[in-house]
């Protein structure tokens, strides 16, 4: 076994909830300056985790708390295989099954609001997998592997022959973002029609553990951004953190601007999204292929 | 770290006129912008850390007063938003209110006013994170919690 690959999973474990920490108190300050308020501290994120672990634990029953660990652990789990270089496939399969542990958490709890929004989480997994799934047929396709080891050693980056796709992933990444237009299971927000949803009947350090692993998978989710940029050469990191900034600071607007839509309406949005966008490009890389370019 | 910098709010109209609850949602405006101090409203009792409660409790909202204090996790303090809420208010001779929030459920910090104004409102609100903070120590040095809705059940029949 070669033991280099532990290097980036721990650096990804231990810096992850620091990069993340900043990305959520930028979208906190940002999005409170877009709204013309003051807003809280930027270091809110944090105060926020530190108060949930000491207060006390409610927990409906013990399958929950098992359950939300599993997401927890799962999404750390796909970050290091992606961070470790390891098969894209492999990570998105390990991803959806994160998600898979919360919608089970979330309907494991009797409360009529939790199991509304684990359903919701269904109707939104189904949204986005698809795009998901043609992200690495994508990144396949320009570099004729899955191995994110293999996708930065490119000469040119990605995104050149998979605009498309890059911009469907952008787009499915607002419900896996919990933006506003499409956070219908549970959103960042105060009130909605239920409540909290997903996350009602998860309260004090087992939100905790929850709200840690959405920061991993923020954290993840970002770095697939930058790895439609990424090259041989060392500059184009630079490159990718500049792009995924960028392209959170997109979806804070987004959040900002538009009300939330209806599931049928989402799920029809997203699909359409995805067969037009990354549909076409694919079609665009065939037919490439075949001229032999 | 202090509990008081991340304190999520439950908002509770029990037999308000409303008067109350637009000042309470007003405070969380950009004008007045509560979450300065951190402080969210989530809808939620299980996430929330102050309770606010607007109106007098009368015979139907008593139950479920009772029941989103018992669903808040510890610790938890209680404010009485506006006149009614403190002590019945002009709906006092209702026959079928108890009184203020204080005969179901222990109240930490009274503030007054018809309708509350958010200033006076915001002002509770930090009184109520010192005191936050004081039962987060209680709670660390496993000193029991200091009292609990059954025993404070003065108007209770
Ligand atoms: S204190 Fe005044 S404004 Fe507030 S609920 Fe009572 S009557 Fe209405």
């Amino acid at each position: 076994m070669n033991y280099m690959i532990l290097i980036p999973i721990a650096i990804y474990i231990i810096f992850t909830p620091i990069v993340g920490f900043f990305l959520e108190g930028y979208d906190r300050v940002v999005s409170s300056r877009l709204q013309r308020r003051q807003g809280p501290p930027f270091l809110q994120p944090v105060y926020d985790l530190i108060k949930l672990f000491e207060k006390q634990a409610i927990v409906v029953n013990n399958l929950e708390t098992a359950l939300v660990l599993g997401f927890t652990i799962f999404t750390i789990f796909s970050g290091c295989i992606f961070f470790a270089g390891g098969d894209i496939l492999l990570v998105f399969f390990a991803f959806s099954l994160a998600d898979m542990f919360l919608v089970l958490a979330a309907s494991s709890a009797n409360s009529p609001y939790s199991s509304l929004g684990s359903q919701r989480e269904f109707v939104q997994m189904m949204a986005y997998e698809p795009m998901t799934l043609l992200t690495a047929i994508g990144f396949y396709m320009v570099c004729g592997s899955f191995n994110v080891s293999d996708i930065i050693n490119q000469d040119v980056p990605a995104i050149i022959r998979t605009p498309g796709v890059f911009l469907g992933y952008c787009f499915i990444l607002i419900i896996k973002l919990r933006k506003s237009p499409f956070d219908l299971s549970t959103s960042h927000h105060a009130h909605q029609e239920m409540v909290k949803g997903l996350t009602q009947d998860i309260a004090g350090n087992v939100l905790g553990i929850l709200e840690l692993g959405e920061i991993y998978e923020e954290v993840f989710l970002m770095a697939i951004v930058a790895l439609f940029f990424v090259t041989k050469n060392p500059m184009s990191y630079v490159v990718g953190i500049v792009a995924a900034l960028v392209v959170f600071f997109i979806m804070i607007v987004i959040d900002n601007v538009f009300p939330r839509v209806k599931w049928s309406n989402m799920l029809w949005i997203t699909w359409g999204v995805t067969l037009s966008l990354a549909g076409s490009n694919f079609l665009i890389l065939t037919m490439l292929k075949m001229a032999g370019i | 770290m202090k509990i008081s910098k991340s304190p999520w709010l439950l908002h509770y109209d029990a037999s308000s006129c409303n008067g109350c609850d637009i000042e309470v949602l007003a405070s969380t405006t950009p004008r007045f912008d509560v979450e300065r101090f951190g402080i969210i409203n989530t809808g939620n009792p299980k996430h929330a850390d102050i309770m606010v409660v607007t109106g007098g409790v009368n015979d139907q909202t008593k139950h479920v007063v009772k029941q989103l204090y018992s669903q808040m996790p510890e610790p938890k303090v209680v404010i009485a938003a506006g006149i009614c809420a403190c002590d019945g208010g002009i709906f006092k001779d209702c026959y079928n209110m108890s009184g203020g929030v204080d005969t179901v459920i222990p109240v930490d910090v009274y503030v007054p006013g018809c309708a509350v104004r958010p200033e006076a409102l915001i002002d509770g609100v930090v009184k109520a994170l010192a005191i936050l903070d004081q039962k987060r120590d209680a709670m660390k040095n496993h000193a029991t919690c200091e009292v609990h809705y059954d025993n404070a059940g003065k108007g209770e029949s």
